[in-house]
């Protein structure tokens, strides 16, 4: 009995294992199609014009969900010139990229802070070469009324006594005791915003924490706006980039940074690392395994040369001209060139 | 003789129940009134969120229910055009590998059980004990699983479909399992006896009798458990689903994927009216798959289904 038993599983095996053959010789034909697409880089090598749409190969990109609405339209246009080449991005946030990324299986990971001590360690134990490339720049601003004189500088202890989590605060004074008698009115964005998880962390110490009380805005960083407008007492936080223009409507206070030194809020203040904490870079990490292939490199520069574009759509601050230097710099560094 | 005392048994026991039933001898007629309005309530509670959860989508996402969702890619720049052409396809692809795989092994898996096991040895108890308590597990759990025996470890496959296909084959195996042991069960035990009595092997009668009766249970139980694999999520993210894909996948073993919940649930949390709209789209055609798999079951049931 036990032998009809194997039969019947042996049978079940030799069917599975057929089906599978059948998928596998997918593959076949898809390896003879890249090997032909790495010639046809090797070709080139050497090129720095890749308009010319012979690239072909896949560039997979993971990891900060901040990032990737900049990495996807990079991805998309690019490929609309290389239509051979092929670009997918994952968002399995900044570690769960570098945890990809140390493990050979991504070529470049995105990154909306500097890779922490654990992923160099993992990615050098794991012979992982790579470089940090500069994007973006990520500003968030904290807004007041117009007719608000006396908030204009906050420390982050003062903005995290009104934004924690649990925080009762509900009086201008409460901040501080300079301030006068004025009740607040607290406006941020919902919960999906890459600005609330950057606010609730840098101002609260942890991704995700803040008050629930909190007039909830969703999506939509206008309405902010609207809401500051017109209430004497409310304050809110928005990316920067929606601030300037709403030009006169709110007013955006200065932040004490690091180094105690109040800071407005501005393209400049960020791009150059004045206006901490909340004003970041948003980076790229590719490996230089991943840039000995054309494609790679071709796609690295076209997002970068194309970044005002990008960083605009994707409502972030672009580079500076200095910062595109500099990242092209280290991506011609790293490749090898 | 026992057959005798069973009838005994089943005649008293309806008689007490029957006695209970009305609450007459117990002045309770109250409180069967009350538990019928808790059922219907709770019944309605279930409609209504469904209903609503339903018509929420359908309004939001009619808009984008156009040729673009299924002709065009995914876009992050023409958010208005932005199809989901590789989600649709992607799913596809994992429900083909999750097919091919699971139904094999869980019909084995349940003939063995059923016809060759004994039940009395410890270690098909233990399967059997595992087999349930599977069915219960968190589906997450079988995505970390998925990731370090499936993706890498000992198949490494890497990120590509089929290993999206292996991991929710295990999250629907204990399904099949189940349902065809239950279809292999209700084949009445006089079939097999005739079967064997004219002569047939324990192995024809279970390929030419039993499998062939129980198909309708086997199918039901099947596109059940595809239908449960379509909508998973949290699994495929662990194992490799990518969110912004343009380009179908290449094949089971090659190539980035994305699936239909996948994107969705990307879409969903990004903050753009736009996207919202299309995560909607996306959650009607996800939904018109699902009615047209559990369609083809009950048409598959009523046109297999023998009495006896």
């Amino acid at each position: 009995m036990s032998l009809r038993h194997k039969t019947l599983a042996g049978a079940s095996a030799v069917a599975l294992m057929a089906v599978l053959a059948a998928c596998g010789s997918d593959d076949t034909d898809d390896s003879a199609a890249d090997n032909g697409g790495e010639a046809a880089a090797e070709e080139d090598a050497g090129g720095d014009d890749m308009e010319g749409g012979a690239l072909s190969g896949t560039i997979t990109i993971d990891g900060s969900s901040t990032v990737a609405p900049l990495s996807e339209p990079a991805g998309e246009l690019f490929m609309e010139e290389n239509p051979d080449v092929r670009v997918s991005v994952g968002t399995s946030g900044t570690g769960g990229g570098f945890e990809k990324f140390c493990n050979g299986e991504t070529d470049i990971s995105n990154a909306s802070r500097e890779i922490s001590e654990e992923e160099v360690e993992a990615c050098g134990e794991a012979g992982i070469e790579y470089e940090q490339v500069n994007v973006a720049n990520d500003g968030i601003a904290v807004v007041v009324n117009p007719e608000n004189d006396w908030a204009e500088c906050l420390t982050v202890d003062e903005l995290s006594s009104a934004w924690t989590r649990d925080s009762s605060v509900a009086n201008w004074s409460e901040i501080n005791p300079d301030f006068p008698d004025q009740a607040l009115t607290l406006y941020g964005p919902g919960s999906d915003s890459g600005t609330f998880d950057y606010f609730t962390e840098a101002i609260n110490g942890e991704e995700g924490v803040i008050r629930t009380d909190y007039n909830n805005i969703g999506e939509d960083d206008n309405a902010a706006v609207t809401g500051v407008s017109g209430d004497a007492g409310a304050m809110a936080f928005i990316p920067l980039s929606y601030v300037i223009e709403a030009g006169d409507q709110v007013k955006a206070i200065q932040v004490e940074n690091e180094a105690g030194e109040c800071v407005a809020p501005d393209n400049d203040t960020v791009q150059a690392g004045d206006y901490n904490p909340l004003g970041r870079q948003l980076y790229i990490y590719p490996s230089a395994d991943a840039l000995q292939r054309e494609e790679v490199v071709a796609f690295l520069e076209f997002y970068i040369d194309n970044g005002d574009a990008i960083a605009e759509a994707a409502t972030f601050i672009p580079l500076t001209d200095e910062q595109k230097e500099e990242s092209l710099a280290t991506v011609a560094e790293l490749a090898g060139n | 003789m026992t057959s005798r005392r069973n009838q005994i048994a089943t005649q008293a026991a309806r008689d007490v129940t029957l006695a209970q039933l009305d609450g007459s001898n117990r002045g309770g007629q109250w409180k069967g009134a009350v538990f019928k309005a808790v059922l219907v309530l709770c019944i309605t509670v279930a409609i209504v969120t469904l209903v609503a959860v339903v018509l929420q989508a359908f309004f939001t996402g009619l808009p984008r229910l156009d040729m673009n969702l299924i002709r065009n890619m995914p876009s992050s720049i023409d958010r208005s055009t932005s199809g989901m052409q590789s989600a649709i396809w992607g799913t596809v692809r994992l429900m083909v590998g999750v097919a091919v795989t699971v139904v094999p092994l869980g019909v084995s898996a349940a003939i063995y059980l059923e016809e060759f096991a004994d039940r009395t040895k410890w270690y098909v108890r233990l399967i059997e004990l595992n087999i349930q308590n599977l069915a219960a597990v968190p589906s997450i759990v079988f995505g970390i699983l998925g990731l370090a025996f499936i993706v890498r470890g000992p198949l490494d496959l890497g990120f590509v479909v089929y290993a999206g296909s292996l991991t929710l084959s295990l999250l629907v195996l204990p399904t099949i399992i189940l349902t065809t042991r239950e279809a292999i069960r209700s084949v009445p035990g006089s079939i097999r006896e005739a079967s064997m009595a004219l002569g047939a092997t324990k192995w024809k009668t279970i390929w030419k009798q039993v499998l062939p009766s129980s198909v309708p249970g086997i199918m039901t139980g099947t596109i059940l458990a595809l239908s449960r694999a379509i909508g998973e999520t949290a699994p495929l993210l662990l194992v490799g689903a990518t969110v912004f894909v343009t380009y179908n996948p290449d094949g089971f073993f090659e190539g980035a994927f994305t699936s239909l919940p996948t994107q969705i649930f990307a879409w969903a949390t990004r903050p753009q009216e736009e996207f919202r709209i299309l995560a909607a789209a996306g959650i009607i055609v996800l939904m018109g798959v699902l009615i047209v798999m559990n369609s083809l079951a009950i048409w598959i049931r009523n046109k297999f289904t023998r009495t006896w």
